[in-house]
């Protein structure tokens, strides 16, 4: 840690995240960075998850990734960007401290320092002798010290996009993890292979892929890194590890029934919570429908269009004296119909899926709310088995203990990751509300240009005319 | 002489004092004149009114009844005078137009607005009944008197006048004129159709134009109101974002102003389809009235068919007759006759029967040739007049089409600075969420 100081964290450009940092960072006061107060992802009692990267004691920062001789230059350009963010002052002689870059990095909306790029392309379709499916390619291009490389290219298939979800849903089951792609849309898809179909879930994936690496906590996770770097058979052998199935249904039933004692005495934050996401869940829904049929509608309205222009031309051929008006008016028609064609585009592109993914986002919260409750009803059970059974007093109350340290770290984890959820929601719905709006205000202006200089040439043919027959 | 095209606004051309005399051509009208010797009304159909009455088989029906207003516009201060107002029901503007297609056949007789809401996009009723139609026929029986007023020769009929100023017994005064029974009976005018050897070129192109002008003008009037219906779901739909976006404002603290007021712009926007829609029924009306001119322009058509038909038929006789007379004279037999046959069967005839016989025929042919030259006369009278009007119509057509697509135009224009109006104050909201 020692050789660690403030011009070899800044040697790599966007600030490299340290491994071995993890037991000491703070959640940082200006911004709820998403952490636990009490340590590391510590939904597991009594300690930190094993921190990504770390194998134990702190890796070396790796040569090859870090430019040491630059760092004078890095540390200008770190120093600068510092100064920008409200949260902790230091002028740029000063070293800057670690755990302070640290916080600064895990800012949503500061782009220059995302150091985790990830891109999903390439659809290929398999086919073996049981099963057809897609893989994607997945590229990652990183400069933190805890990937072996900077850049890595792996192939995946949705059912490995499922596993990742469940693993992180595992670890730490009151974050808000992204939704996936659904399985396969009911209705309106006959194929699982359709074009669109296929870029949609890419787009998805993507999304998918970026939020997790966004997430202050998600993006440290192991399996997530695995999942970016592993060649197939690594993966495979990855994935076998861990809780086995039987476990992993034992945690299920536990759940059910804890779940079905009910939730007594969920506090008053998570009851409004709870209230919100109801609500949350009705409207998206709601605007989900309502979005969906408006491009239906649109395209109805286009294919009509597309109908109407050609029959004014139609018209021009027995009519000598209007030939032209008409065939103008054909012309403005088209032009609206091309108008309406890219704000149908503009649609499916900005709104309909940013919509549909908090849609499912609202899914997920009510899972996250849902598994908050089994972990305190957990605790409750035992309280109660305290109260009335006096025996195991001592087993018990080491139990209840550690219950209560799982609530607490439950609780707070979600409360602060609720707080970034909110925001992130806010800032998408907007913009995508946004652009919609712009979509609509350039349809309306492109229509409008158009009609206004048919307009004109209507006239001036007009005054043309009128010229011509004054004697 | 043919006067001038008339502005399209309400006034008549003055009436000179002789009306133009044409054979068959119902009652002249004589306009009283004033001091000044010009005078000009203004015609307008200001209501609707549904009244209840018993019918022909005295069964009790409902119908609207229409106020027809004349007003006289006097020269010197261009003051109007109510001088006429009466009720009148659609079925007797009906009664004009068939008489007015009777007397004057050589003129494109403005047509009637329609009798039953068709091409309408599911918005819009089809019930005679629904007010919006009611007032949008009166606006189209308002139309149909004013295109007769400012016809040059229509405008001076009797009947018209007394369908304006005389509200009783007008019925039994065109009934009067006997008009049914000189109508040509619609099998007449088909068989003339498809018999007819050497119609004037024009009047066949002109049907053709007619057809066509009828069939593109429906094809485009059914997409329109197609197009109008998905326009009324796009609008609409948005409205419902009204609805949702003010429930979810109330789960909202920083959002939540701007999703409610995001939400009223969506609801302006719902609502404004309607009256877009409106405006746009107006452009529909008056491509229909195009639409039901091809039928009037068939009429004209059909009519020349007839006589050119008739004429055609005529002067056959005519010469089938001074064939006979020929042979007969001559004694040649190159044509089959009954005559011939029978004589040669039972015998020949005296030469004083032979004689008769001429006599009968060349009486015959002299009529005939008289009744050939009136013809004649006829036809190429009836086809310089109905020509004349016929270019007067393309006149007005090209005007009114013209005027209709730059009307569409300008309510195109209209509604996309209302979108662009909307949509930018939604932004505006949004942007402050």
């Amino acid at each position: 840690m020692g050789t660690l100081g403030g011009a070899g964290l800044a040697a790599a450009a966007g600030g490299a995240r340290t491994p071995g940092m993890e037991g000491e960072r703070p959640a940082s006061p200006a911004r709820s960075s998403g952490l636990p107060a009490g340590g590391a992802d510590g939904e597991s009692p009594g300690g930190g998850a094993p921190f990504p990267g770390s194998s134990g004691s702190s890796a070396p920062l790796q040569g090859e990734v870090l430019d040491l001789d630059e760092d004078e230059d890095d540390l200008e350009v770190f120093s600068k960007d510092a100064s920008l963010m409200d949260m902790n002052s230091f002028s740029p002689m000063m070293p800057t401290s670690p755990l302070s870059m640290i916080n600064q990095i895990k800012f949503e909306d500061e782009p220059d320092l995302k150091d985790l790029f990830i891109t999903v392309d390439e659809p290929e379709s398999h086919v073996t002798t049981i099963e057809t499916f897609i893989t994607y390619r997945i590229i990652t291009k990183t400069s933190r010290g805890e990937f072996d490389s900077s850049e890595f290219e792996v192939r995946r298939r949705y059912q490995d996009f499922l596993w990742l979800k469940g693993k992180l849903e595992e670890t730490h089951p009151t974050l808000i993890i992204p939704p996936l792609p659904e399985k396969f849309i009911v209705k309106g898809m006959v194929e699982r292979f359709n074009d669109d179909f296929i870029e949609t879930r890419r787009k998805a994936l993507q999304k998918f892929l970026n939020r997790i690496a966004d997430h202050p906590t998600l993006t440290f996770n192991e399996d997530f890194k695995v999942f970016l770097t592993a060649q197939a058979s690594e993966l495979s052998s990855h994935k076998k590890q861990g809780p086995g199935l039987l476990s992993r249904m034992g945690q299920t039933v536990r759940a059910v029934a804890s779940s079905m004692r009910g939730v007594k005495n969920r506090p008053e934050e998570f009851m409004e919570m709870n209230n919100f996401i109801e609500i949350f869940s009705q409207k998206i829904n709601l605007i989900d429908k309502i979005s969906q049929r408006i491009y239906k509608e649109e395209r109805e309205y286009l294919d009509e269009m597309k109908e109407y222009g050609p029959i004014y031309i139609l018209w021009s051929a027995p009519e000598e004296d209007l030939v032209d008006t008409l065939k103008d008016v054909a012309s403005c028609i088209d032009k609206c119909c091309k108008a309406t064609e890219k704000r149908m585009s503009g649609l499916s592109e900005a709104l309909l899926p940013v919509v549909h993914e908090y849609v499912l986002y609202s899914e997920i919260l009510m899972g996250v709310m849902k598994r908050r409750d089994q972990i305190q009803a957990e605790l409750d059970s035992r309280v109660e088995a305290l109260t009335y059974k006096k025996a195991d007093t001592d087993l018990l109350t080491e139990e209840i203990g550690k219950l209560e340290d799982k609530v607490e770290c439950a609780n707070n984890a979600l409360k602060a990751d609720w707080e970034r959820w909110k925001q992130n929601m806010q800032n998408d719905i907007k913009s995508a509300f946004t652009d919609m709006a712009e979509e609509n205000i350039h349809y309306y202006e492109q229509c409008l240009a158009t009609w206004e200089s048919f307009l004109t040439s209507q006239t001036d043919l007009h005054l043309e005319e009128d010229s011509e027959d004054k004697p | 002489m043919e006067q001038a095209p008339l502005d399209p606004e309400r006034q008549l051309q003055p009436a000179p004092i002789e009306p133009l005399g044409l054979p068959d051509s119902g009652l002249e009208a004589t306009m009283t004149e004033n001091n000044f010797g010009l005078k000009k009304i203004e015609i307008s159909v200001s209501e609707a009114e549904k009244r209840t009455g018993r019918n022909a088989m005295n069964m009790q029906e409902t119908y609207t009844a229409y106020l027809i207003e004349t007003r006289s516009v006097e020269h010197t201060d261009g003051q109007s005078v109510l001088t006429d107002s009466l009720w009148r029901r659609y079925s007797e503007f009906e009664l004009l137009r068939n008489y007015l297609l009777v007397y004057y056949p050589h003129v494109v007789v403005p047509p009637l607005p329609e009798k039953r809401a068709e091409f309408v996009w599911h918005k819009l009723s089809a019930d005679n009944m629904d007010p919006d139609f009611v007032e949008r026929r009166r606006i189209g029986l308002e139309n149909f008197l004013l295109r007769i007023a400012s016809h040059p020769i229509l405008c001076r009929d009797k009947i018209f006048y007394l369908f304006l100023t005389q509200e009783g017994n007008w019925k039994e005064t065109v009934n009067e004129t006997g008009f049914q029974l000189k109508a040509d009976s619609r099998l007449k005018a088909l068989n003339a159709t498809f018999r007819v050897k050497n119609p004037d070129k024009r009047f066949t192109e002109l049907k053709h134009y007619s057809d066509e002008l009828q069939s593109v003008i429906s094809h485009l009037l059914r997409v329109r109101a197609r197009v109008a219906d998905r326009l009324y779901g796009v609008y609409k739909v948005h409205g419902n974002y009204g609805r949702v976006f003010s429930e979810w404002s109330a789960i909202e603290k920083e959002m939540g102003d701007g999703l409610q007021s995001a939400g009223h712009h969506m609801d302006v926007y719902a609502s404004s389809i309607d009256d877009i829609l409106e405006d746009e029924e107006h452009y529909a009306d008056q491509l229909k009235e195009y639409l039901f001119y091809a039928e009037a322009l068939r009429a004209v058509c059909r009519k020349h068919e007839l006589m050119q038909y008739d004429l055609e038929m005529a002067a056959q006789d005519l010469a089938s007759k001074k064939q006979q007379c020929e042979e007969l004279a001559t004694g040649t037999v190159r044509t089959f006759s009954l005559k011939g046959m029978t004589t040669k069967l039972f015998g020949q005839e005296t030469p004083e029967q032979r004689e008769a016989r001429i006599k009968v025929l060349e009486e015959q042919i002299n009529e005939g040739e008289q009744q050939l030259k009136s013809k004649n006369l006829e036809g190429r009278e009836f086809v310089k007049n109905a020509w004349a009007d016929i270019e007067r119509f393309k006149e007005q057509k090209n005007r009114d089409l013209k005027e209709a697509l730059i009307s569409y135009a300008v309510m195109q224009i209209s509604m996309c600075k209302k979108g662009i109006q909307v949509w930018t104050n939604a932004k505006e909201c949004f942007s402050k969420m």
